[in-house]
């Protein structure tokens, strides 16, 4: 039982010595940094536009999540007392439930037997099933559905301490809807606004299980490339180099969130 | 115009309203609970096809409980979980004790980061990590167990439980523990008729979490589980390569089930103590 407390706790050393005596052993005598670098520039850059499009897809779900679940947020934040618990718990609902099979689920309905395609072809909008199943749109759409939990929960925890009184002032000085959103509820919102787009974009970043099921398999992500290299790729030091290179992309993104934060807070006091 | 925050919701003008809002708001929840509906009622497909009704049936049901392996997958992904929990919520209480019940020492916010930087990372760096440090103990003794898998599970769990727990014990104030004290209770008497009664729901959310997360998990158990180890998860995922037939919609929605019902639980535990 000791072990495994000192072992969680001493998980992040124990896995860059790992990954350093691996290197040492000569797996790869190449040194870490430079190995990505130099596999990124010998093949034929597929590495790199997987690094691409996995930003791309990450920052795209991003903003999606915040285009529907800002509205929703606000919406809960404004609903009575009462009833603002149920929908809060109709939004954690899917949070704890399986990811797995949240993705399978959403597989169901846009694959080409599925419900939505046999919904169109039905009403005579379509004649031909759509292609929405492997694609990357398909990994963003199941990106966004399962995490919008994720951004729904720090929005609300901000709009909640929203003061509606300077929302009010803004409307008595003949500001309109758009430019009270805009000049006045962003900027008070702000940090939960960037709260729930790094939780959304670090697990999108790195994400497995949707891209793997959605995306078939010719759109991969840093995720599936790491399992690739572990799996039948057979190259662990690449697969390290990559995994600690996607962990540099995800600590970038913290420290942004914690310079952010952090001066926020100065500003205020 | 108006009132300052009286009167607001009865008139045609109200400052809290953002026009589309509830109607996107509303599609979101359709969004998010749509597919799950979908997939529960096609579990009852008589027909053996995803997209097309063919009738009510129980036949999946059947058909997937009286499957080996998923009855197998099951078993296994519950010792798992259950394994995990214990363990995991008993480091996580004495962890969460040993950061709010002590004078602050000396690099305490790093331990606080450690113990909470697993929640950060994105989960496959550390599969990686475990699969690499498991490499090697397996190197050095030779042990393919589902040890790894134990051990893994309680890792990834600690986090998780902390949460709760540590949350409930920031709460809990301090008097009744001096007073515990005062009656000249031993701290160890102090801690077990005082401290921990006060600290159950805590913990009992905690192991909640821990148990959810650890049932949940994919990627992980995927690098960590050796051949013939597969956890419930891992089964479904390999299966949804092939045809898919609603005996997956089957085992889903009955996982969807226990989540709901732990979730459910959860959320009264914790709603509770407010």
């Amino acid at each position: 039982m000791l072990i495994v407390l000192l072992y969680s706790f001493l998980q992040k050393d124990t896995y860059a010595g790992i990954i350093w005596s691996f290197s040492w052993d000569g797996w790869f005598n190449v040194f870490l940094q430079e190995d990505i670098f130099d596999e990124t520039v010998n093949i034929a850059d597929a590495h790199l536009s997987i690094f691409l499009r996995s930003i791309r897809l990450s920052f795209f779900t991003t903003i999606l999540t915040f285009i529907v679940g800002f509205p929703t947020a606000y919406f809960i934040s404004t609903r009575p007392e009462k009833t603002r618990n149920i929908w809060l718990f109709m939004i954690t609902i899917p949070f704890w439930t399986n990811l797995l099979i949240r993705t399978f689920a959403i597989m169901e309905i846009i694959r080409n037997e599925g419900v939505i395609n046999t919904v169109l072809i039905a009403s005579g909008l379509i004649d031909q099933p759509i292609q929405i199943l492997y694609t990357d749109f398909a990994i963003s759409l199941g990106l966004v559905y399962v995490y919008l939990p994720l951004m729904v929960l720090p929005l609300y925890a901000s709009i909640e301490k929203l003061d509606f009184r300077l929302v009010e002032a803004g409307y008595d000085l003949y500001g309109n809807r758009w430019q009270v959103l805009r000049r006045i509820i962003f900027p008070l919102v702000k940090p939960g606004i960037i709260a729930g787009s790094i939780l959304v974009f670090i697990p999108s970043i790195g994400a497995y299980v949707t891209p793997r099921l959605l995306g078939g398999g010719k759109s991969l992500m840093l995720g599936n490339l790491i399992e690739f290299q572990f799996g039948q790729g057979r190259n662990w030091p690449l697969g390290s180099s990559l995994s600690i290179t996607l962990f540099i992309l995800v600590m970038i993104a913290l420290l942004f969130y914690i310079k952010i934060t952090t001066k926020k807070g100065g500003e205020r006091d | 115009m108006t009132d300052p925050a009286h009167g607001i919701s009865g008139r045609p003008f109200s400052v809290r309203h953002q026009g589309g809002f509830p109607t996107i708001a509303i599609l979101c929840f359709v969004m998010l609970y749509a597919p799950m509906i979908s997939l529960v009622i096609f579990s009852f497909n008589g027909g053996s096809t995803i997209g097309k009704w063919e009738g009510f049936s129980w036949n999946w049901y059947v058909s997937a409980i009286n499957n080996r392996q998923i009855q197998e997958a099951t078993i296994r992904s519950l010792q798992v979980a259950s394994f995990a929990t214990v363990i995991a919520t008993v480091v996580a209480t004495m962890a969460a004790l040993a950061t709010t019940r002590t004078k602050a020492f000396r690099g305490m916010t790093a331990v606080y980061a450690l113990i909470n930087q697993p929640l950060m990372i994105p989960e496959i760096v550390t599969a990686v990590a475990l699969l690499i440090f498991f490499a090697i103990i397996k190197g050095v003794t030779g042990y393919t167990g589902m040890g790894y898998l134990f051990a893994a599970h309680t890792a990834f769990c600690i986090p998780f439980a902390y949460m709760p727990i540590r949350a409930r014990l920031e709460d809990m104030s301090l008097t009744l523990e001096h007073a515990a004290a005062d009656l000249y209770a031993t701290p160890w008497k102090a801690f077990y008729r005082v401290t921990l009664p006060l600290l159950t729901p805590g913990i009992l959310a905690g192991a909640m979490l821990a148990f959810v997360i650890s049932l949940d998990d994919v990627v992980i158990s995927l690098f960590v589980a050796g051949p013939g180890q597969d956890t419930l998860p891992l089964y479904v995922i390999g299966q949804l390569r092939r045809i898919v037939t609603p005996e997956m919609n089957a085992v889903s929605s009955l996982f969807l089930l226990a989540s709901l019902t732990l979730v459910t639980i959860f959320f009264f535990l914790t709603n509770k103590k407010q």
